[in-house]
């Protein structure tokens, strides 16, 4: 068997991995359900995950040590991962293939060709972990103040971080260093400045947005899969419908198609874990290249070369996904994957200049400061913004979401959506519930979202803790905002109509909806004519025929007294039940009122869970009239509502 | 570049070890940086157990009351009546004016307290061989714009005392000992940290959820954080307060009084001129005492007994040797 069918295969097998991880993230225990399946085992062992949450939270969750494995296996091998495994590789690998098949050869060799524009992912690349890491200098700052050894410690690997950067780039110039070195003076400076408010200097994880292991995910959760409905085992009963797919479907699909103008656009220009692996692939153990320097240079070996690497000249290893399909398209077997170098030359630089690798370094640790001075995080934290139960603070939570919407698509009742402008611009695709769009408030005994986030961004909580039983009897549940009735626009409140499903469907026990009952005049000042121990006899208006007095929820009062259950009203006679108490029934000519009980809801906040179950339930359709906001949420002790 | 393509065992030995060292450090870092457990929920975090006792131990309290409309001289009368205010403030001390500069509202409208008066305690404190005297307060308002508007902070200038401004750092999170509000609750603790000395500077005002603001409420401008929370049981939060904070002195100044539409007022209509000044080492006591000026017995305050159940002070103040003179 050649090797590229043995790479095929291995493409092919990821491939539909993928999709059945995708797939089975369902809630339930059944084969083709979440039960017992890894489906966060892509997004685990995508290391560019693991390294920017680690740089943004300097701990490295569970499962991501997987990345690790690829990561030896990459400084071993090279981008494997890119020409192998990586799903979102393949499907563009697939579309390149179909658009270039009927191509002619020289066609398909300009199409793959090297273009500068590669080396832009590095420079991406650059700025996202810049920005994953943007507290991390001041972060050892302040570890280190008051400790010398600590701090000189501190100054020397920032130097040699520096330096290191500026060996990174081929143009020979001090801009690199320059940079790193104002940076480090920058921060310190920062640090140290009595005034300085922490709450802009945090670390924004955006590789999210990006990565194409979170974006695949992101893409097929939530634009492919929620289409999918009917008798298939796992499939929804409805569609699912996710608030803004369309922006995140222009993002997928689209960076799909572009591999119809370009072969693996997306790969070669703006990956940025493509750019990660190019990094610590150059020096690989094994590299492409030809075995002599000269050949019959028909260039076959660069018609299929999916990295765009050039192996007929000085290769650029960073850039070989190894395809292997110069390999097989070599007629005269000159190129091999080998320990020695390639008899053509190598170019072991991205050919990013050390300027541009230095202005996306800055830029990407200046964008958290400056997204953060919206306040988002801080005092002008948004109320809209309610999170799935467990998330962390809106600070670590920033540090650790990869918008990779597997909490989306677990969500039993389709209320976890991605977020557009909610959370601010960083916080775009992170999840926020919605109570309009879903089936459901979100679930009292469910904590799905949670066991299912790859970077615990949203915890895993266990049942006890989510409802405050057991262990965590003390800290009660946890609450993820709290309900607010709109008075104006409630029916009991503001319509005279009997309702309270918000108040029925409260799953809280004891409810966390209260309601009062009022009695409500509807007609008053009518005069008895006749009257008995379970009726009166009055003269109602017109109007009166159209309300539906024996309902059951209208009642006859006396004058400032008692009053009594309707049963039926029957020309102008007033039936009665008698199991109400008044002392003696109105006598002729006395005046009485027909009133409706209305029972008003009201919401308890020390045991409101922000569920919004009664949200999705309430009548009011349009704009509910009752509705959660994210006060008294249980991450951020700052938004609580109650003391004492 | 050769012809054919080759490698020195040098170079592959050389080529191998950095493989060597990157994946090792790799797995280093990683490994140091494993967390399988995950991140803690952000639960509030144990907070010192604190307060902050600046009184002079005294068999009973000592309490001066004068009446007349001079600040200058009222003061002047009371610590003289009181044995001098080196009774309070030692050579060395440093000392810190806890004014209320909770608006940012002109010093004739009596919503602060009165620059004449921040700019005499200080000026009797250095008399006295203060070290330094600071001026403080977490306004409601603006900060710099309530000092700078009341007045408070050219008198404070004037006088050589320094004011220091509620920036985020000057606050610890601090629990009272059994506390039930004040808990891991940010406090402007800064000044209080480099006091020796505390005197509280507040004028007598009427307040629509507590009853009156005075000497005890006064110590609510210490509090950081979104404490209007507390609104939910201010009597509780001023009685808790009341451990938070023993002054060496308090100034109650009720020359003139806001009788109505406190705290913030707005208009001379809601002050009346009251004429009394009271300097007392008891802060319940002497809020008692300034109740009187808005008609107020402490029944209708019920934050005066639950401080001096606290032991805070003394709220029957019949049986208090309270001196008392008039210009």
């Amino acid at each position: 068997m050649k090797i590229i069918a043995t790479r095929r295969i291995a493409q092919v097998f990821f491939l539909i991995l993928f999709f059945w991880f995708c797939w089975v993230t369902t809630l339930g225990e059944r084969w083709w359900q979440l039960g017992g399946w890894p489906v966060n085992w892509l997004l685990q062992l995508d290391p560019l995950v693991g390294m920017a949450t680690l740089l943004a939270t300097r701990t490295l969750y569970a499962g991501l040590l997987w990345g690790l494995v690829t990561i030896v296996l990459t400084l071993v091998l090279g981008r494997f991962f890119c020409g192998w495994i990586c799903p979102f590789g393949t499907m563009q690998q697939a579309l390149g293939y179909l658009s270039l098949r009927k191509k002619t050869l020289s066609e398909k060799i300009k199409a793959n060709r090297y273009r500068t524009g590669q080396k832009v992912k590095y420079g991406l690349l650059a700025f996202l972990l810049a920005a994953a890491a943007a507290d991390l200098v001041p972060h050892f700052l302040r570890l280190s103040v008051g400790r010398p050894a600590g701090f000189f410690l501190l100054a020397a690997a920032a130097g040699v971080i520096v330096f290191g950067f500026s060996r990174i780039g081929a143009v020979q110039s001090r801009t690199g260093l320059l940079a790193g070195f104002f940076l480090v003076a920058g921060f310190s400076a920062a640090a140290f400045f009595p005034d300085a408010d922490p709450w802009i200097y945090a670390a924004s994880l955006q590789a999210g947005f990006f990565d194409p292991i979170p974006l695949a995910h992101r893409g097929v959760n939530l634009t492919l899969m929620p289409l999918v409905r009917g008798e298939l085992p796992g499939a929804a009963a409805e569609i699912r419908g996710y608030v803004g797919a369309w922006l995140i479907g222009l993002f997928f699909w689209g960076g799909l198609l572009l591999c119809l103008w370009i072969p693996r656009f997306y790969c070669r220009t703006i990956c940025p874990l493509g750019a990660l692996f190019g990094l610590l692939g150059r020096g690989a153990l094994w590299r492409i290249g030809k075995q002599e320097a000269k050949c019959r240079s028909c260039l076959r070996c660069e018609s299929h070369c999916e990295g765009a690497c050039r192996p007929s000249g000085a290769i650029r290893t960073a850039e070989c996904v190894l395809c292997l399909n110069c390999l097989d398209r070599c007629r005269t077997g000159n190129i091999g994957y080998r320990i020695e170098p390639s008899a053509a030359g190598e170019v072991r630089s991205c050919d990013l200049s050390r300027r541009a690798f230095g202005a996306a370094l800055v830029a990407g640790l200046a964008s958290v400061p400056v997204l953060r001075l919206s306040g988002h995080t801080s005092a002008n934290w948004p109320a809209g913004l309610v999170r799935p139960p467990g998330a962390l603070d809106e600070d670590r939570f920033l540090r650790r979401c990869i918008k990779c919407g597997q909490c989306m698509r677990i969500c039993p009742t389709n209320i976890i959506q991605p977020a557009i402008g909610q959370a601010g611009l960083e916080g775009i695709w992170t999840p926020v519930l919605n109570f309009r769009i879903g089936s459901s408030g979100c679930q009292l005994n469910c904590v799905a979202c949670g066991h299912v986030c790859p970077t615990a961004a949203i915890r895993g909580l266990s049942l006890d803790e989510k409802l405050g039983r057991g262990a965590f009897q003390d800290r009660g549940p946890v609450k993820m905002g709290t309900a607010f009735v709109d008075q104006g626009r409630c029916l009991p409140w503001a319509m005279d109509r009997p309702c309270i499903v918000c108040q029925e469907n409260c799953p809280v026990s004891p409810k966390a909806i209260l309601v009062d009952a009022v009695f409500r005049p509807v007609e008053g000042g009518l005069t008895v004519k006749r009257s008995g121990e379970r009726f009166v006899d009055v003269d109602l208006s017109a109007a009166a025929l159209d309300r539906p007095y024996g309902s059951g929820d209208y009642f006859c009062l006396q004058e400032d007294g008692p009053g009594r259950r309707i049963v039926s009203v029957d020309a102008g006679r007033v039936a009665m039940i008698s199991e109400d108490s008044w002392d003696s029934p109105p006598a002729p000519g006395d005046a009485v009122t027909i009133a409706i009980r209305l029972q008003q809801p009201r919401v308890d906040p020390a045991r409101c869970i922000g569920c919004g179950i009664c949200e999705h339930e309430c009548p009011v359709q349009g704009r509910r009239a009752i509705y959660v906001t994210a006060e008294n949420e249980s991450r951020a002790p700052a938004h609580a509502l109650l003391v004492g | 570049m050769t012809e054919r393509g080759v490698i020195s065992r040098r170079d592959f030995l050389r080529r191998s070890a950095r493989i060597g060292v990157s994946a090792v450090a790799g797995a280093g870092v990683a490994g140091l940086c494993f967390d399988p457990a995950g991140p803690a929920p952000k639960t509030a975090d144990s907070a010192a157990i604190r307060s902050f006792d600046f009184s002079i131990p005294a068999e009973t309290p000592q309490i001066a009351v004068v009446r007349g409309p001079d600040r200058k001289e009222t003061l002047r009368l009371a610590l003289e009546a009181l044995g001098g205010i080196e009774q309070f403030v030692a050579p060395g001390d440093r000392v810190l004016l806890k004014v209320n500069a909770a608006f940012s509202s002109p010093a004739m409208l009596g919503a602060t307290s009165h620059p004449e008066l921040v700019f005499e305690a200080a000026r009797h404190c250095f008399a006295a061989g203060a070290r330094s005297v600071t001026v403080a307060d977490n306004p409601i308002n603006d900060p710099s714009a309530c000092f700078t508007l009341t007045g408070i902070a050219d008198a404070a200038q004037k006088a050589g005392a320094v004011v220091m401004l509620p920036r985020p750092q000057r606050f610890d999170r601090i629990s009272i000992p059994e506390g039930r509000l004040i808990l891991n609750w940010p406090v402007f603790s800064a000044p209080l940290n480099g006091a020796d000395k505390v005197i509280g500077l507040a004028p007598v005002k009427d307040h629509h959820r507590s009853g009156a603001s005075m000497s005890l409420k006064n110590w609510y401008g210490l509090l950081g954080g979104r404490r209007n929370l507390f609104h939910q049981n201010i009597h509780g939060i001023i009685r808790e307060l009341s451990i938070l904070v023993r002054p060496t002195l308090v100034v109650l100044d009720g020359t003139v009084s806001m009788i109505a539409n406190g705290p913030t007022g707005g208009s001379m209509s809601d002050l009346k001129q009251t004429d009394t000044l009271i300097v007392s080492t008891d802060p319940v006591a002497a809020d008692v005492l300034g109740a009187r000026l808005l008609g107020l017995s402490p029944a209708a305050l019920p934050f005066i007994g639950e401080a001096a159940a606290a032991g805070a002070g003394i709220a029957d103040v019949d049986r208090l040797n309270i001196k008392e003179l008039k210009l």
